[in-house]
Formats: C-alpha cells, structure tokens, sequence
C-alpha cells in the first residue's frame, strides 16, 4: 500500500485514542474534584490533568491558571492546543478523508458522523452536565470507531498498521499517567492508605478504564504496588504496557510475514516486550519506577520514529 | 426569449410519453413526502461526506450540491441519437488532437487560423510529434448538452480535460433507489453502475507497451482540499487503484513510481485530475507542489501514460469550439449529428460588431472562463455590467466569444411552493480506449434552482438531478 495511506492510518488510530484519552481524563479529574477536600487533598487536580495529556507548557503560554475552566477548555476545545480533543478529532477526520479508500464504509460513518455531532458540541458544551455528555460522545465515537475497524476491515497491512498507531498511542497515554502519578504507587512499607490515596488511586484506574478490572484480577482493596502491576505488567488488561507490547510485535510480524522481510522495527518492539514480560514489580520498585517509565517512554517514542523510516515514508 | 420546453409538460397540456409514470407517481404522493425524502437524501449525502469545496468561500468549507429529487428522463430513442452524436463528436476531437501536435491538415486546409492554435496558452509545444497510446488524448470526455425542444439538442461546451461529476452520476442513482424503490419497480431505467468497470477497462486499454500483463492504474489527485476530491476518492475506491498525490510519486529512470509500504512499484496509467499546468513543475509552473517533478519525462519516453493526455485543452477551447463542426466533418466526413450553439467569435471585426450592439441579449463568455465565472448573461444583466463588459471586450476581443440566450429545457423540480419549471442541461460522459467507444446511459444533469436562472454550475448555486434513460416500451 501507499506509504502515505499506511501514515494516515496509523495517526488516525493515534488520533483517535488520544481523544478518547483525553475525555477519560476529563471526566476522571470532573470526578476527583466533585469530591470534598479532605478526600483528595489540596492537590490541584487540574494541573495534574495537564501533566497527565503532557501539554502543560503549552497550557502556561496560553493561560495563567490551571484551573476548571482554562484546563477543560485547552484540553478539549481549544485550536491552540495541537492534542486538544478537538484537534485530534479535526485530523482524524481529516486522516480519513484522504484515506477513504482505505477505510470500510463503517469507519467513515462512525469518523465523520461522529464528526458532523461534534461540529455542534464545540461551542454549545457550558455546564457541566454538557461537558459530561460531550466527553461521554468523544468515548463513544473512539469505542464505535474502533469496534468497526476490528469487526469489518480486511485483517492486512491497512488494519495492522491502523492497530500499530493504537497500541503505540495507548502505551504512550499510560506511561504518561504512570509518570505523573508514580510517587502514589510507591510501595511505602506497609503503607495503608488513607482516604486521600485511595480517591487517586481510584483516579488513576478509572481514567485507563481499568477500576472494575482492578478489583476481578486481584479480589483486594487497592493496593499501589498492585495497581502499578495492573497498568505495566499485566496483559489481560488491554491498556497496560504489556498488553500494548503484545499486540505491537503481534501486528508488527504481521506486516513483516505479508511483506516477507523484517526489520528494525520487529527487533525493537520484540526487546520492549521480552523486557516486560521478564520483569518483575520488586524489581521495577528496587531500580526506581521513575526511571523505568522514563525509560520506557523513550522507547515507546523511538519505536514510533523507527516505524516511520521503516514504513511510512 | 421564447417560453422554454418542459421535458414533461413539453409545450401544451399533455404529459410527454417518458414521463407519464412519473407524473401519476407524483400526484400519488403525499404532500410533505417530497420535503421529508429531500432531507433523507442531503443526511445521507452528507455523512457519506459527497461534498464539495467552493474556492474563496471560507464559511462553508464542505457544502454539498443540493440534490433534487424529481428525476430527468430521457426516451431510450432521444438517448440513441444522443449517444451516436457524442461518440462522433469525441471521435473528432482524438483525430483534431493527434493532427494538431502532428501533420497540421487542418491548418493547412485553412480550416483554423493558426494564430488560435499557436498563441493559445493551451496548446502545449511539448507534445509536438509525441505519439500517446493508440492515438487516444481524450479517454474521458464529458460533453455538456443543452436542449431547446423535442429535436434539437445543442453542445454547449466539449470538457476534454478533467471533467468532473461523475461521481454525482452514480451517487446520485444510488440514493434515488434507497429513496425510492417502488417508483424504480415501476420503470425500466437503464443502470449506469458499470461506469467505474468501463472506466478501468478503458484506462488499462492504454497502457505503454513497457507495461506488464496487469498494468497498475492510479489516480491522481491534487489532495484532500481540491474541490473535487470527494469525486477522486470515489472512483479510486470503484475501481480498486491507489488515489495518489504527487509527493507519493517519483520519477527514476524516466519511471513514474510511487512509495508504498514495500518500497518503489511502478505505475503504467495515470488518471489524473491534476491540470496540466501543475502536473510537473520542471516542465511546466515550478511553484506546483501538485505534480511530479520529472513526470513528463517518462511520459516522453512512453513509460505512463496520462489520461486524458498533456494538451487536450486546445480542443475543448471556448475559441476553438465553434469549429467544431468543421472539425467533425474535416476528420469524419459526415455530418456532425449534435449541433453547435450559433457563436460569434469576438476577434472577427464583424463578429465583434454585432456583438456590442446586441449586448442585451446574448450570452457573452471569456475564452478561458470555466465554472460560470466570467460570463456575462444579456438579458439578466445590468446596464453597469452591460457597459463593464462592453468595456473588456473592446479591450480583448479575442478574450471572448458570444452566444444567442438559449431557452433552455425545463424539468419539474422541487421549490419552496411545489414543483416548477426549472432549466437543466445534460453532462454525459464519454470513454475512449484503444478500440474501444462507451458511454454509460445517463449523465449528470445539472438544474438552476433559481427561478428563470440559466445558470447551472454547482459553483453558481446549481442543483443536480438522477438522469433516466427509459426503455420505449415503459
């Protein structure tokens, strides 16, 4: 296939999810700040909602507080913000349009249906109860967007490379939450957490969409150290890094059987993996969780760049 | 300006042949029907996302075409004499084509001042003495035709370069029959749906002779923000070939190839919908960003072929249309079966003349306008555009040419109160390949939605209508 359609494909994916991301954050931090004080602290959750999207200098150029307002406007409807909702759903848009041929006919409704509603939201969303109606649209055009594609595109390269932009991106998204949230996941000794830790533990689950999961994996009140495992190491959870791992390298080959060559893409998404699937939560705490996820994070991105030269270009 | 033909009403009181089930369907049909389908049809237009861009319009980026639903018709006989016109008409202008950028007979013969040819921006010295694939330079043509009564058919313009609208053809048909299939069970309309198969067919009819046995076909686009890429996306999706733009091509070796997945592949045809001027930026405007660089040198040594080819603007030429019929009898030795609209060429001193004096009634047109834009329309105008005009043509004379107001046929549409008389005009569309002549029954009728309004452009506010070509018996 073209390289270009190849590109369209995988940054729509990426598009896509980030939205989807974004919303969950959204209505996670909408949730942590509806509660009292003395549950969450005197944290500003919406600044942490900034760290967590990784647009927090950008926000500090346009805004001089991170407050309801201006971090739910920059994170979802503002054209200034290159990975605001809003944006990523213009380019998705946009990416489809210039690869329809690519997309089956159910993809294309779902982007630019979705789209058309959107068109509506962006100025109309004022009170609350709107906001949580448009974030609660946003997830749902991802999740039929997704769900169409995995029911109704041919499984070749247009599909794989349309999952590798989803995995790379998810990864990235929950790395990003682990990065800004890490020091809560310390497995302080013996630590029992107070109500305070618990809401952002709660938080952090809900904003993966992983709370439920949480509780069916292990059958245990909220433990950081377990959460931690959850978001890396588990892959029945398909938003952990373990699990996004999994499917890179499984679409990866993919491409390189049907194109009958591997290559350095292949190698490297198979190092990530096999470090993942050896390690071990003590470990990861003993070396530094920080320093894990800063690593991984570089690894995630230089994957992306190495798919590129590889494919897209 | 004459009272127009209604295609149903024709003059008098009586329903013409073709549309009599038509007429009994629709005073059938309860009132508010029309109005609930027409807003059916414009959703669904609109999340299959067959839109369109207006240039200079920045308020509505994507607008759609307003689509009516009262469909036109033509009798399977008025189609027959249609059809044998226009494959005669497109015929001629391959041979008026392949003669210009070769032997010249026909400025030899005098029939065309040669200053028309030679000092004419579309005439591309490039293809002097270059041989195209079976000397087809016009493989899709889309013949705009207008109508004035039972008989008479006039062509109004020859599109020989990137005609558009198809896609507008097949939607169109489409959507009617998710719309409305009881009143398809009640005809016999002939399909139009192979076009895409005809058109594939008819590309990798022409492949170069380097090619392989499975040429690879790719249309060309300029992009996602051309006005027409709706149409591009459509038909490469119909025809199964890549939709290409120019960065995802390079020349190698007088190859065209374009970058994909598995690296370089080789490309044979190229349908494109890039003008000539932007096809190339080292052979022709060096700011496009659209085209290829180095692409006409592989298309000069025969490796891709263009369709349409470089240079067919010299025939579709508003200038060069009213020699359209010596050019049909030059080549062809018959008589042209589709008529001329009656054009004074403003660069004849007499022409010119009559011309300015007649200003309030006809139709004055640049010679390279397209689209609508341009134009000057006598009776609708001012007198400060009369005088505006009057004012450019005495400045440029040759820049124009001047036609009678055509009472064009009218067709029932929807309006705000009810259906009325509205102007329309036909654009069939004609394949050419090698040893090969096909023109899908059907076309893209365009319809001024403006009361009295001869202006059909989709640019200018026109609306479309599914066109029908009936079998006799119904």
């Amino acid at each position: 296939m073209l390289s270009r359609t190849a590109e369209n494909l995988y940054w729509l994916a990426r598009y896509v999810e980030r939205a989807e991301y974004l919303a969950r954050t959204i209505e996670a931090t909408l949730r942590a700040t509806a509660l009292p004080n003395a549950y969450v602290g005197k944290t500003n959750e919406w600044d942490s909602a900034l760290l967590t999207a990784g647009v927090a200098d950008g926000f500090y150029r346009h805004y001089d507080e991170a407050d309801e307002r201006n971090v739910i406007d920059y994170l979802a409807f503002s054209l200034d913000n290159p990975s605001s909702i809003r944006n990523c759903m213009d380019n998705a848009r946009l990416n489809s349009r210039s690869v329809r041929t690519a997309l089956t006919g159910e993809m294309w409704d779902t982007m630019n249906s979705g789209w058309i509603e959107l068109q509506q939201m962006w100025h109309s969303v004022r009170t609350r109860e709107q906001l949580a109606t448009f974030v609660r649209f946003v997830q749902e055009v991802s999740l039929r967007f997704d769900g169409s594609a995995y029911r109704t595109m041919l499984r070749n390269d247009a599909y794989w490379f349309s999952r590798l932009g989803l995995h790379l991106e998810r990864a990235d998204n929950t790395a990003r939450i682990l990065d800004v949230k890490y020091h809560m996941l310390l497995p302080e000794k013996e630590h029992v957490g107070g109500p305070l830790d618990y809401y952002q533990w709660t938080s952090i689950l809900r904003s993966v969409s992983a709370l439920t999961a949480y509780h069916w994996v292990y059958r245990d009140t909220l433990k950081p150290w377990l959460i931690a495992d959850l978001l890396i190491l588990n892959d029945s959870l398909p938003r952990s890094l373990a699990s996004c791992y999994g499917n890179l390298v499984r679409n990866l080959d993919q491409i390189g059987v049907a194109y009958g060559q591997h290559g350095p893409s292949q190698r490297h998404a198979r190092g990530i993996r096999n470090r993942l699937e050896h390690a071990r939560m003590d470990d990861i705490f003993q070396h530094g969780l920080h320093e894990f996820i800063q690593e991984f994070l570089g690894d995630n991105s230089r994957l992306g760049e190495i798919i590129a030269t590889q494919y897209l270009s | 300006m004459a009272t127009a033909f209604d295609e149903m009403h024709g003059a008098g009181e009586t329903i013409r042949p073709a549309y009599q089930e038509l007429a009994r369907w629709l005073a059938d049909l309860p009132p508010d029907a029309l109005e609930y389908r027409r807003q059916e049809a414009e959703l669904l237009f609109r999340r299959i996302g067959i839109t369109f861009a207006v240039y200079g319009d920045t308020e509505a980026q994507e607008r759609l075409i307003p689509f009516d639903l009262v469909p036109r018709i033509l009798a399977a006989k008025e189609w027959a004499l249609l059809e044998r016109g226009l494959k005669q008409r497109v015929k001629a202008i391959n041979l008026f084509l392949r003669d210009i950028y070769h032997g010249r007979d026909i400025l030899r013969a005098k029939l065309i001042p040669d200053d028309l040819i030679f000092q004419n921006p579309v005439f591309r010295p490039e293809m002097n003495g270059q041989n195209v694939p079976h000397d087809v330079y016009v493989h899709i043509a889309g013949i705009d035709i207008v109508r004035v009564s039972p008989d008479n058919f006039f062509v109004l313009e020859d599109n020989a370069r990137t005609p558009s609208g198809v896609s507008y053809m097949l939607e169109n048909r489409e959507i009617m029959m998710r719309l409305f299939p009881d009143l398809f069970a009640r005809h016999r309309v002939a399909p139009v749906e192979r076009y895409p198969d005809e058109l594939l067919a008819t590309l990798a009819s022409v492949a170069p002779h380097s090619a392989s046995v499975e040429p690879t076909v790719a249309l060309l686009t300029p992009g996602v923000y051309n006005s027409a890429y709706y149409e591009h996306s459509f038909l490469a999706d119909k025809l199964g070939i890549e939709l290409v733009e120019g960065r995802d091509l390079i020349v190698k070796n007088e190859e065209v190839l374009m970058r994909t997945t598995e690296g370089l592949k080789r490309v044979d045809v190229i349908y494109r919908r890039v003008d000539d001027d932007f096809l190339d930026p080292l052979t022709f405007r060096p700011d496009s960003v659209l085209g290829v660089p180095g692409l006409m040198s592989a298309y000069m040594a025969g490796n891709v072929t263009l369709a349409n080819a470089v240079g067919t603007g010299i025939a579709d030429d508003k200038a060069i249309y009213s020699y359209m019929p010596d050019i049909v009898r030059f080549y062809l030795d018959e008589e042209p079966i589709l008529k001329n609209v009656p054009t004074w060429r403003c660069r004849e001193p007499d022409d010119l003349a009559y011309v300015l004096q007649h200003l309030d009634r006809l139709v004055v047109k640049e010679v390279h306008g397209s689209g609508g834009y341009g134009m000057l329309i006598g009776p609708a105008a001012t007198r400060a555009e009369i005088e505006d005009f009057r004012a450019r043509l005495n400045h440029d004379p040759s820049g124009f040419i001047a036609q009678p107001t055509l009472a064009l046929s009218t067709c029932p549409t929807s309006t705000a109160s009810g259906l009325a008389p509205r102007h329309v005009d036909l654009r069939p569309f004609v394949l050419t390949g090698r040893q090969r002549m096909t023109v899908v029954p059907g076309g893209l009728t365009r319809v001024a939605l403006q009361e009295g309004s001869l202006v059909v452009n989709s640019s200018q506010g026109g609306g479309t209508k599914d066109t029908w070509i009936l079998d006799d018996e119904t």
